[in-house]
């Protein structure tokens, strides 16, 4: 994966006005694989992102994509690299699937390429990537949450990068499609190589479909490796301050977190 | 974030089932939109006190000379025809583009006060300064993008394209109607009579010397509408997806916002602010269109609506002359109310 884009921050310090968020965060997205970032609500994650896909100038540090500042490169050009499905985004009234997913191909046009068959074909392959194509002439207006999602998540894919950020892609979602997503975002990284980072609220999804996973509390980086190496009791009590068991999840054989609150735990009582 | 809790309810809407196929029908409703202009404008060259029959009308119009019509028609009727084809479309485009920019459609400048910026500065040219056609035009420019920048600002930076946006418009509006009323009542009964008939919006005043102004204007903007319809549909994805996708977002609207506000002014510079057309023109191309709004079919919209309230006004009513901008503001208020009452029943009243 030597020619693929590479991302990453440089004592990155983000926030808003005089509120900091993140502070001094160094990080590399490790190219070809799923990193997972996953904190308490508030400790920074989706700011981290809104910093690494330059929604988002940074205070002090630098976000860098192939060795050069984010923001010094044009807009565009950073578009046909990296890719962002934002936490929420809006599909205008009554608009096509098809239409929708093609204005994911705006940054590969300009003033005087205009819509070309390579765009159709992106489009396509977003549109099978994503089992949407059946959906294709339909209104994004009537499909369901599930659907909507995938659908967003096709039109990051005919914007075609090496590199794709998701902020919460899975939120509001029931749990057969929370899966169906990450199984199609786990396609797009096997398939094509894609670098992906994705803002998670659920760990064990997070444990389960990760291949690198960062926990951040307090805009810092706690930990960070293999979610084998870095998922333990430990880590979760001082990230959410929770405690629980970590277990072997049997299906996946990665960690799988059982919390224990103050009630229903009897196994474990006495 | 920037999406506010004004569009939740659009998005996350019920299921409205058999919509239509969106290319078919947009060039359908264009069609239709392009023959009523036309349609129109032939009435408005036709019809009035004297009515001038078509084999007439080609006959002035190949340069032959018909006594008692030739005079009418193109010294009056045509350059005001014109002058309504135009300003309809630039207040058609213009509201269209604040109302997708801002993804409200009570964001249109004549209700956020941007029209009434113009209006302002323009009248206190004429009264003040003794402006007329581009120098007024300029001013009125002037006048609307300080108000729209002074909205902007106040509604922290667009980031509350929302209720904020919309009343600190109105707040504007109302601020700078007294401005107009004070200038009126300091300045002598005859000038004041003129910028008044100029305020309340009319095609009457029309010369071949004004619409080539606004002729002149509009197909000066024409590229950046080209532009602006392409930035829209990237920017009406929310701005973070605009700018993942490599859009300069900040740049972007303002640009989009400086476009709207020269269409607005030019237009208002000749006509005076015709009024609710540049509110009425988008979501009545969004209706014919089957939802989806375009910037063609709003302007069209827009020449319609003027061209149409001018028949109105100067056929429908006898004797009298009603000026263009009486009709459309009694056509516009009650839209208006409408557009209230529907927004509150699904929860996103302006």
């Amino acid at each position: 994966m030597a020619d693929m884009a590479r991302l990453e921050a440089r004592e990155l310090t983000l926030g808003y006005g005089s509120a900091t968020v993140v502070r001094d965060l160094t990080l590399e997205l490790p190219a070809g694989e799923v990193t997972m970032i996953v904190g308490a609500n508030g400790c920074g994650k989706s700011t981290l992102l809104r910093g690494l896909s330059r929604l988002l100038r940074p205070a002090s540090g630098s976000v860098l994509l192939d060795g050069r500042d984010i923001h010094a490169r044009p807009a565009r050009e950073v578009a046909r690299v990296l890719g962002l499905l934002p936490q929420s985004p809006i599909a205008p009234d009554g608009i096509t699937v098809r239409d929708l997913v093609g204005r994911g191909r705006y940054p590969h046009q300009g003033w005087f390429r205009r819509w070309s068959a390579e765009d159709d074909a992106a489009v396509d392959r977003a549109l099978a990537a994503t089992g949407t194509a059946g959906l294709a002439e339909r209104s994004v207006d009537e499909l369901s949450g599930g659907q909507r999602q995938r659908v967003w998540i096709a039109m990051a894919l005919a914007q075609e990068t090496d590199l794709l950020l998701l902020d919460e892609p899975t939120t509001f979602l029931d749990v057969a499609h929370q899966v169906e997503v990450l199984d199609v975002i786990t396609d797009l990284n096997r398939e094509r190589g894609t670098t992906v980072a994705i803002v998670l609220h659920d760990l064990n999804l997070a444990a389960r479909y990760g291949d690198h996973l960062v926990a951040l509390k307090q805009g810092r980086i706690v930990a960070a490796g293999r979610p084998a190496d870095v998922v333990t009791e430990e880590l979760v009590s001082e990230v959410f301050g929770l405690p629980c068991r970590v277990v072997p999840d049997p299906v996946a054989g990665t960690p799988l977190v059982l919390p224990l609150g103050r009630h229903r735990t009897a196994a474990v009582a006495g | 974030m920037t999406i506010n809790p004004v569009e939740t309810p659009v998005r996350t809407a019920p299921a409205s089932k058999g919509t239509p196929r969106r290319p078919r029908r947009t060039a359908l409703a264009g069609t239709g939109l392009a023959a009523a202009v036309v349609l129109l404008f032939l009435a408005k060259t036709t019809l009035g006190d004297v009515v001038v029959p078509l084999p007439a009308l080609a006959a002035i119009l190949r340069g032959e000379t018909v006594p008692g019509l030739g005079f009418i028609v193109m010294e009056d009727r045509l350059p005001a025809a014109a002058v309504g084809l135009l300003a309809g479309a630039a207040f058609g485009l213009a509201g269209t583009l604040f109302q997708t920019l801002l993804r409200n459609p009570l964001a249109s400048p004549d209700v956020i006060g941007v029209g009434y910026g113009g209006a302002a500065a323009a009248v206190a040219g004429m009264l003040l300064f003794d402006l007329q056609g581009a120098g007024l035009a300029a001013v009125a420019f002037a006048g609307a993008l300080a108000v729209a920048l002074a909205i902007h600002a106040l509604s922290d930076s667009g980031r509350h394209t929302g209720s904020r946006l919309i009343l600190v418009g109105i707040g504007f509006a109302a601020m700078l109607q007294s401005i107009i009323t004070s200038l009126l009542t300091r300045t002598d009964v005859r000038a004041a009579g003129e910028a008044l008939h100029w305020l309340v919006g009319s095609l009457s005043g029309s010369t071949w010397e004004r619409a080539a102004v606004l002729g002149a204007a509009v197909a000066l903007l024409l590229p950046g509408c080209a532009r602006a319809a392409s930035t829209l549909r990237i920017l009406e994805l929310g701005d973070d997806a605009a700018a993942g996708l490599g859009l300069n977002v900040r740049r972007s609207l303002l640009g989009l916002v400086v476009l709207g506000v020269a269409l607005c002014a030019v237009a208002t510079a000749v006509t005076g602010p015709l009024s609710f057309i540049a509110f009425l023109s988008g979501p009545l191309a969004r209706l014919m269109c089957g939802g989806r709004a375009s910037l063609a079919c709003s302007a069209l919209a827009g020449a319609a609506l003027v061209l149409g309230a001018e028949l109105i006004g100067s056929n429908a009513f006898g004797d009298t002359d009603l000026p263009a901008g009486v009709v459309t503001g009694a056509l516009g208020a009650p839209f208006l109310l409408w557009l209230l009452v529907r927004s509150n029943k699904r929860g996103n009243g302006g």
